[in-house]
């Protein structure tokens, strides 16, 4: 079986935004870039399957700034094969979806496992539009898979902890929600090592004609703390005056 | 090409959910600055009945096939995309939800029409529409003006009044032949129901909530004290679930539970559209963040910028 992830880096929220002199998009270079955590958990399910029955993991990612980073990571823990698609940087999800099919189209592939979103995706997400330019079936908001000969059996996730299972012929994409296990931790010192034996694989983008469909008038941050009254003080007198508030308003 | 707006409509086990009368109201405003008709479009099998409670549409298109009985990414998309394709509406609204994730986009490519996701407001004035997007775990709004012919748009949940969409009447209703779905990959086995026997988060009056500055599992006593301290229960945002730090049955937001607590104090949670969703209706929300800038603190009522693991103590001390 062969297991496609394509992976991508987004900033980390954890830092502040800023946003350049164009009002229209992100100050790219005050961006610290991560994992998508939605892709950690599609390569985890990825691995937990490889582990299970023995498939080949082939993680893909387009060409930005650091990308061969996240690359060998996903090398160092378990994935077979890492791909860079070059020619595209920073595509839309549409751009990405189109691409992205060009390449898999190519290689043998039964399963495409993705995250279930980024983000930064303003033109929805990759997992259901590379599913219709590929023309296999989608299921996503997914937290477990398991294959079954040609099928694959997909738990989709609803509100309050609903769930719909599906029997799918693959090859399919998903768009996985969460894998059934907290994604792996690979030391730095084994990325390091990996950089030096595994084969990045470069694959060239071309002929991309898709598009959003829209343009960018306007990037802005929302008022914040807009509507909340803060409270100061040390943390014993904020205590303080959060246990009178519940005092006062009947609550404590 | 019209200038009409279509609403898919989202129902599961018999009912609508909230998104579909939020839609249906957003929905209303845009097709009168438009200048075409609301139309809702319900799909399933033996559905018609629940057609009256979308009369804030002037007309529901019905689709009905046993292959259309429970949702199915495949089948729901395949009909939403022929709908579509027959009459070209200017702009098709369905849920940024489990659901509408797998319809948008399909009906983004086979109609090539435009898809703006994470919306939170969508305005239309001279025929020209506008989307905002609430991307980067909602700490940045993106203005997305739509080009071409029809789009698509991605709706948050709680992002306008379902009220507003809320309507009984005998609305028009016209029937579509499903798509041929004689053939398809996607086999809907059966819908699992969430495992009973914990705390129902949902009934309780005092909440305390932790997100990801919790930063371990080992660190969730401190927290399970403070609530007991204060005779509420443990809830969480998604990325506790997803390490298995906590249980789904304490999950706050999109994928997990709406909460509608006197008390929901949300401990180093950020606050994404996704957790927002969840817990925007409690009584009172009092938000502890070491970010000033978290959007938490859009919603909360009172906040405090500090260190969770400073404030938490000082709390359960003084209870």
């Amino acid at each position: 079986m062969n297991i496609i992830v394509p992976i991508k880096q987004v900033p980390d929220l954890v830092e502040e935004l800023e946003i350049d002199s164009s009002g229209k998009s992100l100050d790219q270079s005050s961006l610290k870039m991560k994992l998508s955590e939605f892709d950690d958990h599609a390569l985890e399910e990825a691995l937990i399957l490889k582990e299970e029955s023995g498939a080949t993991v082939t993680a893909i990612a387009f060409d930005s700034e650091d990308v061969d980073k996240i690359l060998f990571t996903a090398a160092a823990k378990g994935a077979d094969k890492i791909i860079k698609v070059t020619g595209l940087e920073n595509p839309s999800s549409h751009q990405a979806a189109q691409a992205l099919a060009q390449v898999i189209k190519a290689m043998p592939h039964d399963l495409v496992m993705t995250g279930v979103q980024a983000v930064d995706d303003r033109d929805g997400q990759l997992a259901v539009l590379l599913a219709h330019y590929l023309g296999v079936p989608h299921v996503s908001v997914v937290t477990s898979v398991k294959v079954n000969g040609q099928n694959a059996v997909v738990s989709k996730e609803y509100g309050a902890g609903l769930v719909a299972e599906y029997e799918v012929k693959l090859p399919m994409v998903v768009g996985v929600q969460a894998a059934r296990q907290s994604p792996r931790y690979v030391p730095v010192a084994k990325v390091r090592q990996t950089m030096k034996t595994a084969t990045l694989e470069e694959v060239a983008a071309t002929n991309i004609t898709a598009s959003t469909g829209s343009s960018i008038k306007k990037v802005s941050k929302p008022e914040s703390g807009a509507g909340a009254e803060m409270i100061e003080g040390s943390a014993e007198e904020q205590a303080s005056k959060i246990i009178q508030l519940l005092k006062d308003k009947g609550i404590k | 090409m019209s200038n009409h707006v279509f609403v898919i409509a989202e129902h599961i086990k018999g009912k609508f959910d909230d998104i579909t009368f939020e839609m249906l109201g957003k929905g209303k405003e845009l097709a009168s600055s438009l200048g075409g008709e609301l139309v809702a479009v319900l799909i399933g099998n033996n559905v018609k009945s629940m057609a009256a409670q979308l009369s804030a549409a002037s007309k529901v298109i019905c689709v009905e096939s046993p292959q259309l009985e429970n949702f199915s990414p495949e089948a729901h998309s395949k009909t939403v995309s022929a709908v579509v394709n027959a009459h070209k509406p200017k702009l098709v609204m369905t849920g940024y939800t489990s659901m509408g994730m797998e319809i948008g986009p399909a009906v983004s490519v086979d109609n090539s029409m435009s898809l703006v996701s994470f919306v939170s407001n969508v305005t239309a004035s001279g025929g020209s529409v506008t989307a905002v997007s609430r991307l980067y775990g909602g700490k940045i709004n993106v203005e997305s003006q739509l080009e071409g012919e029809g789009f698509i748009v991605g709706m948050l949940p709680g992002s306008s009044p379902a009220d507003l969409g809320r309507a009984a009447g005998t609305p028009s209703i016209e029937d579509f032949a499903a798509p041929d779905l004689s053939n398809l990959s996607i086999k809907f086995r059966q819908l699992i129901e969430p495992e009973d026997g914990d705390v129902d988060i949902t009934t309780q009056d005092i909440l305390v909530s932790v997100g990801r500055g919790i930063q371990s599992d080992e660190n969730l006593p401190i927290v399970n004290e403070l609530a007991a301290k204060l005779g509420g229960a443990v809830s969480c945002s998604r990325p506790l679930v997803d390490s298995k730090w906590m249980s789904k049955t304490r999950q706050v937001g999109k994928s997990g539970l709406k909460v509608k607590p006197k008390l929901y104090l949300a401990l180093g949670i950020s606050g994404a559209p996704e957790h927002i969703e969840g817990m925007k209706d409690a009584g009172l929300i009092i938000a502890v963040n070491s970010d000033p800038k978290a959007p938490i603190f859009d919603y909360a009522q009172y906040g405090v910028v500090g260190d969770i693991f400073d404030i938490i103590p000082a709390l359960t001390g003084k209870l």
